[in-house]
């Protein structure tokens, strides 16, 4: 990195800059935001999947009759060191079972059924209320053991995002609270009705990887949120937490684009912001980790939004990760009678479930039931006509089109040279797409058709390596066998030559006794 | 109580746009120029279009039958009419009804069709049809009409269907009575024969700037054109450049030699040069797709037509220079590429 641009990143939000493309957007928030977010009550069984994040699934640590209490943990993972799994309610583990798990693919993944006991009761919590002074390595221990995942959506661990800022050494701390999609208005209910956790965890946060400065970014429109986070500053006396307000353009909420905007800087290629000595969080994962610490509580709950013209009455619940989904719908006074679909997360990125038998998980920000009206049949599928729509909103400026006729043509090496691992699958292209071609889908498969190809050209070169290394033993030990067989006839030779000695000594010797007879 | 849903990809919104609207609204854009063109130079036109329309319309039709293309979904595309428009607008309006037969046979069978059907043509479609005919049958497609405001012989409507469909004048008409050259015919000829420009100029059939009538016409295409740019259907960068570099070249041509070369305004407003630039230049499919790659073809068409014109062997070089700047596109495509984020 350049001198000048480590300077520019220091200078986040002085001035607001521009990112390439995105789409202004019918926010559609406020049908959500009317009422305060309320508790979900106790269901009959959570179902707590042991995949939270993308990779592999934790694994379970409690066994089927056993009691646990709220906030034990019940799923770990032995890699990455974070993303464990813990009770959301006291009760009895009924079961562990394959069963639709919320996951994009739709496949199923193994869950913890528990059956809640109705007494809610803690675990013995170990709260870190000494945190100013505790060392800034055992509050990112708190917050790896804590389950803390980025709520945003993306479900990053927080504790390995936290563990890199040290590594690299950063200095600004970028707090999200800018949900760009429509719909979803979790972030801002958190902002308007807990300011403190928010500001609490900034701080913490700051102090567990060094930083000097934290940044808030909300939205334009997002007054409410904007003056209680004021408030909540200012009641803490701090004068490095800053508030910005950035305009709502489809998606600013985006990690990369949202420095981008912040700094005018790109964060590079294959790197992450702590390249450029920046740290982001959601603001729910900043309240998520002000809970961990100072009360000791693990991440077991999460504000969701409820929504959509589907939805009776739209609003923000607290639930526990593994609700089923139906429980908060029903909380919601229902679906309205013509819902037609019901998404995890925004209608730009969320994903399609086909069951509200899904339980809730740590990525869901937002359960959004749609009508008809509002998804309309599907159009059919026409060829490109070029047009560069696709080009123009593009976040990662790439050119849609033609990586999608790269992909259907298999050019697989072209497709990666034009950039598809860039693509962070916002899906402005498919929303202004006059030919209805679903890109991002052929992105998804492109990529992972790419990691396939990957994994065989690995398996490829570790069989060849195997098979030269096969080949060079056999080799040696024929070599060596020929080398034991040229010296035992050697030393059979030898052998051979000193018993001929031997038998030439002896007649010689017996010659010369003979004549002395 | 479980409910399950049909499920459906990202983004969960209705479609914004689609082919059929992005060809209609360029339809749309088309009417103040057609009409104007109805009004300085009567109704022939109109038969023309209709004649393309039809043509494009049965060809279309038989190669998607024959490619085994849903017919309701492509002919519903309204692609083959743009194309049938586009190329109508450029025949001189009592052309023989089988050069809208000709025409279209090359733009929707061969352009079109052959290469893979909608968003394959490397070239465009209408002006690979015009460029056709024009080459084919260069005496009828050399047959304009001076506008009807100075014709001294102006034809009836039912005279206009007879001429296009019989090829025959009504009785007592001659060619040399109804046709007329245009404008840019009469810079080239009396160029070419020693004259200046202004002694060219001094002919009826020029206007303020460009033809007259033609003028208006293409005012009207930039206002259709100026539509197109709101509504986002075409980007400014073709247009722009296009124009800009005939403009530009025009200027340093008329000032090194004001004889032999118009004010640059006379090339803008003659010829397909405004409806080029708005409107056949533009056309995504066969033009470039990246920002600058655009820029790069608006120039290169710009400085194509101003040479056709000023050394070429037509009076006007837009189709031939927006098909040559077609056989550059993907190259042009493959070297803009935009740096991506973060690279």
């Amino acid at each position: 990195m350049h001198i000048d641009q480590a300077e520019q990143a220091r200078n986040v939000a002085e001035q607001l800059h521009h990112f390439h493309g995105g789409l202004r957007l019918h926010h559609n928030k406020k049908i959500s935001c009317e009422t305060p977010v309320a508790s979900t009550p106790l269901p009959e069984h959570f179902f707590v999947p042991l995949l939270q994040q993308y990779g592999k699934e934790a694994e379970a640590t409690v066994v089927v009759g056993q009691k646990i209490l709220k906030g034990d943990e019940i799923g770990c993972f032995a890699h990455l060191g974070s993303g464990c799994v813990h009770a959301p309610s006291s009760g009895v583990v009924k079961a562990v079972v394959r069963r639709p798990i919320s996951h994009p693919s739709g496949t199923d993944g193994w869950c913890i059924v528990i059956e809640p006991d109705g007494l809610d009761q803690w675990k013995e919590l170990e709260s870190l209320t000494d945190w100013p002074d505790a060392d800034p390595a055992l509050l990112r221990q708190k917050i790896r053991n804590s389950g803390i995942v980025g709520l945003g959506g993306a479900v990053f661990p927080t504790a390995f995002k936290t563990d890199e800022a040290i590594k690299r050494g950063i200095h600004t701390l970028i707090l999200n609270g800018s949900e760009c999609e429509p719909y979803i208005s979790c972030d801002e209910m958190l902002m308007r009705e807990q300011p403190d956790s928010i500001i609490l965890g900034a701080r913490i946060l700051q102090q567990a990887v060094g930083a000097t400065r934290t940044v808030i970014v909300i939205e334009e429109q997002m007054g409410a949120a904007n003056h209680a986070l004021k408030q909540a500053v200012k009641s803490t006396g701090d004068n490095d937490i800053e508030i910005v307000r950035v305009t709502a353009i489809y998606p600013e909420g985006g990690e990369k684009q949202l420095i981008q905007v912040l700094t005018g800087l790109e964060v590079p290629a294959g790197g992450r912001p702590s390249n450029l000595g920046l740290l982001c969080q959601n603001v729910a994962t900043a309240s998520a980790v002000a809970q961990a610490v100072v009360e000791g509580k693990p991440l077991i709950d999460r504000i969701i939004t409820i929504t959509g013209n589907g939805i009776t009455r739209p609003r923000n619940l607290v639930a526990r990760i593994g609700t089923p989904i139906a429980d908060l719908v029903e909380r919601c006074g229902g679906y309205t009678k013509d819902a037609a679909r019901l998404v995890l997360g925004g209608p730009m990125m969320g994903y399609a479930l086909n069951s509200d038998d899904n339980p809730v998980i740590k990525a869901a920000n937002c359960i959004l039931a749609l009508t008809q009206l509002d998804i309309q049949p599907p159009q059919a599928e026409m060829p490109c006509i070029r047009c560069g729509e696709c080009a123009r909103v593009c976040p990662a400026v790439l050119l849609p089109q033609q990586l999608d006729w790269l992909i259907r043509n298999e050019q697989w090496i072209d497709a990666e040279d034009c950039g598809l691992f860039d693509c962070i699958e916002c899906g402005c292209c498919d929303f202004v797409c006059p030919s209805h071609i679903p890109l991002v889908e052929w992105f998804r498969f492109g990529k992972s058709e790419l990691r396939s190809l990957a994994v065989e050209r690995n398996q490829a070169k570790t069989a060849k390596h195997r098979h030269e290394a096969r080949d060079a033993r056999l080799l040696r030990i024929k070599q060596e066998r020929r080398q034991r067989m040229k010296e035992k006839k050697r030393a059979f030779k030898d052998d051979a030559e000193k018993q001929k000695k031997l038998t030439e000594a002896i007649s010689r010797a017996r010659a010369r006794q003979g004549r002395n007879e | 109580m479980i409910r399950n849903f049909d499920t459906g990809a990202a983004p969960h919104f209705p479609a914004q746009s689609t082919v059929a609207g992005v060809m209609q609204q360029v339809l749309y854009a088309l009417l103040p120029g057609i009409i104007a063109y109805t009004w300085f130079f009567g109704p022939a036109i109109l038969i023309q279009i209709l004649l393309a329309v039809i043509f494009a319309l049965l060809f279309e039709t038989l190669m998607l039958k024959a490619r085994k293309q849903p017919l309701k979904q492509f002919l519903g595309d309204w692609s083959a009419v743009v194309t049938a428009v586009l190329f109508a607008l450029c025949l001189p309006p009592l052309a023989p009804w089988w050069v809208a037969l000709v025409g279209m046979l090359f733009a929707i069978v061969v352009a079109k069709h052959l290469y893979g059907g909608l968003g394959q043509n490397m070239f465009n479609p209408a002006m690979v049809g015009y460029g056709v005919v024009l080459i084919s049958f260069p005496q009828v497609m050399a047959l304009w009409m001076p506008p009807t405001s100075i014709a001294s012989h102006s034809l009836a409507i039912g005279d206009v269907f007879s001429t296009v469909f019989t090829g025959k004048l009504p009785l007592g008409l001659t060619w040399d009575m109804v046709s007329e050259a245009t404008p840019l015919d009469a810079i080239r000829s009396s160029v070419s024969s020693g004259h200046m420009v202004s002694e060219a100029r001094q002919s009826p059939v020029f206007g303020d700037f460009g033809g007259l009538g033609w003028e208006w016409i293409a005012n009207l295409y930039a206002l259709g054109g100026f539509w197109l740019l709101w509504r986002r259907i075409i980007s400014w960068h073709v247009p722009v450049m296009m124009i800009g570099s005939v403009v530009a070249l025009g200027l340093i041509a008329y000032l090194i030699d004001p004889g032999s070369n118009p004010v640059p305004l006379q090339h803008v407003f003659s010829g397909a040069l405004v409806l080029g630039a708005f409107f056949i230049a533009t056309d995504p499919v066969s033009g470039c797709t990246s920002t600058r790659g655009r820029l790069i073809f608006g120039v290169g068409v710009g400085i194509i037509t101003l040479s056709i014109r000023r050394w070429g062997g037509y009076p006007d070089g837009v189709a031939f220079a927006v098909l040559l700047m077609n056989m550059a596109a993907p190259l042009i495509d493959r070297y803009t590429r935009p740096r991506i984020f973060g690279h």
